[in-house]
């Protein structure tokens, strides 16, 4: 398969990767390289094979909706790790914008 | 050297009072100050750790110091899963594993070097440097716990703790020439390790000998509330039948009739080792690889290359789309390039139209593999093959190829994908270059105590770990 720029600059905005138009290239190399070897996988027949999501058999794990104070941050703690913050809430980039 | 004792010689001495802590520390901080610079094994380091290790004496670890792989969660230590993107980050919470490891009395000294994010297999997509291979410099550690059984191998730890999603702790310990310890999935927590590939993810340990392995994986095994994925299965002692021997075991040697395997040193050493395993009374058998499911026969691991590439990449952009520098870290644009390549390729697989081509195609391949290991595991007790389809490469091999990782780790992906255990242990030194192979040794889900079984009579039988007679 061809992968061409164009997508790659796509799904980068679909992930929120910044990208220069030099990466795109060498990501859309690294891109294609890497489809081909995943190709390989169609070679497999998979008739009547169900997809497995879980190896150990676990089913239907529960917990008890409730706060678990001994994980709990102060407000402080959750702060304290960010770049950017203001009266004590982080900031954020505008998603909304003014009329 | 006092730091070259193994954990469990260490222990040993330690109560005989025949060795302090205090010799081991001030040993461990000689080789750390001397190499470390070259070798850029940890990213952090706590050269005061002798004065926590002291009150530490009568728990089980006895104070003895363990290196980290850098994506558990720490208090005390950055986290940076060696990215720019979490570059000084400090975490207000301990990773359940090294939580239990300090529990036990053991001291994290440090915080070892590894692919960014796990992603790779040299160590050499660090954004902090590449590690070197203890073993000859010129050569690549392996990875992504590079940084980890390089602390083994260079004797700057007494043991140490990795993470392997496909071939993370197996390979760099086959490289390395030390042991690593891959448990079952679900066996040991994944809460408060950096996510890479969540349905694969499972940390372990990267020791000197097979014993040092099931000391740890004694600690570090069982039920956890924060990880919904960890199995009640009950945990046992590893230590206890570790020597009971291998007599009437049945054993499958997979992979090496290979067109790829077939005529390489990995495949002669790997049938060489087939050979001591039914000196020590095993019954042995080749298994010859299929390109189809068939019953009594191992699945090639060809296809386990596109499964894995598929699996992990999508559930590596759903996992890294967390890190948008507001609560924590540094911002997107802080991520290097093999994590740019996979998280475009996971967001495209699982965007809307590939998602069933991509995504649902490889978990059936990958029912297909465990459906395989049912099978084997009904007729052996355990499988082996080599760890690693070749030794130590050299410096920048990994560089502009974008399937470096997973050529490297192609013969345990299957195993990783169907969740199974697996160990890798010393089989093979190369006289001239000093480079090792490692043998893989595998077995059904929650059988940890077969492969450790194995391990350990193989290791007893041959010259290939130089720590077994300290």
């Amino acid at each position: 398969m061809k992968i061409n720029k164009v997508l790659v600059k796509k799904i980068a905005q679909l992930a929120q990767i910044p990208v220069s138009e030099k990466e795109e290239e060498k990501l859309a190399k690294g891109f294609e390289k890497t489809i081909e070897i995943v190709d390989e996988l169609f070679k497999v027949d998979v008739f009547e094979v169900q997809p497995i999501h879980q190896v150990t058999s676990l089913e239907n794990i529960f917990r008890e909706d409730k706060i678990d104070e001994k994980r709990m941050f102060s407000q402080n703690e959750a702060l304290n790790q960010a770049k950017n913050k203001h009266n004590g809430y982080f900031v954020v980039d505008q998603i909304l914008e003014e009329d | 050297m006092k730091n070259k004792l193994t954990l469990k010689k260490a222990i040993e001495l330690i109560d005989k009072k025949e060795v302090s802590l205090k010799e081991i520390y001030d040993d461990i901080l000689k080789v750390y100050k001397e190499k470390n610079k070259e070798l850029n094994i940890y990213l952090s380091f706590d050269e005061n750790s002798f004065e926590k290790a002291k009150n530490e004496k009568n728990k089980p670890l006895r104070g003895l110091p363990i290196a980290i792989k850098d994506n558990f969660l720490t208090i005390g230590f950055p986290t940076t899963a060696s990215s720019n993107v979490l570059r000084g980050y400090m975490s207000h919470y301990e990773s359940t594993v090294t939580k239990k490891i300090k529990e036990a009395g053991g001291i994290l000294i440090g915080k070892t070097n590894m692919d960014a994010w796990a992603h790779g297999s040299s160590t050499e997509t660090s954004d902090f440097g590449p590690t070197k291979n203890p073993r000859n410099p010129k050569y690549l550690p392996g990875g992504s716990s590079g940084g980890s059984a390089a602390s083994i191998a260079s004797n700057m730890a007494i043991a140490s703790l990795g993470t392997e999603t496909a071939g993370s702790i197996r390979q760099p310990a086959s490289w390395c020439g030390v042991v690593g310890l891959k448990p079952t999935y679900g066996r040991v927590s994944r809460y408060g390790v950096i996510a890479m590939g969540s349905s694969l993810d499972c940390p372990g340990p990267i020791t000197k000998t097979v014993e040092d392995s099931a000391i740890i994986l004694n600690f570090i095994a069982g039920k956890d509330e924060y990880d919904g994925t960890t199995s009640n299965v009950p945990v046992l002692d590893y230590t206890k039948n570790l020597k009971k021997g291998i007599k009437n075991f049945k054993i499958g040697i997979c992979y090496i009739d290979h067109p790829d395997i077939s005529s390489t040193i990995v495949a002669k050493k790997t049938l060489e080792a087939g050979k001591v395993l039914e000196n020590l009374g095993a019954k042995v058998e080749l298994i010859s690889t299929s390109k189809t499911l068939e019953k009594n026969k191992i699945l090639s691991h060809e296809y386990a290359i596109g499964v894995y590439t598929v699996v992990q990449r999508g559930e590596v952009s759903s996992n890294l789309a967390r890190y948008d520098g507001i609560r924590y870290g540094n911002n997107r644009s802080c991520f290097g390039s093999e994590a740019k390549n996979r998280i475009i390729l996971g967001t495209y697989t699982l965007s809307k139209g590939y998602a069933d081509k991509y995504y649902i195609y490889a978990q059936k391949v990958r029912h297909l593999y465990v459906k395989n290991f049912k099978d084997l595991f009904s007729k052996y007790d355990v499988l082996i093959s080599p760890a690693s389809p070749s030794f130590a490469l050299p410096s920048g091999a990994s560089q502009g190829n974008p399937m470096f990782g997973e050529l490297q780790d192609m013969l345990v992906e299957p195993s990783a994908l169907a969740g199974i255990c697996g160990i890798s242990v010393p089989m093979y030194k190369d006289e001239e270059t000093n480079l090792y192979l490692g043998l893989n040794i595998m077995s059904d889900y929650f059988q940890e105590e077969k492969i450790l079984q194995t391990a350990w009579a193989y290791e007893q039988k041959t010259n290939w770990n130089e720590w077994k007679n300290i």
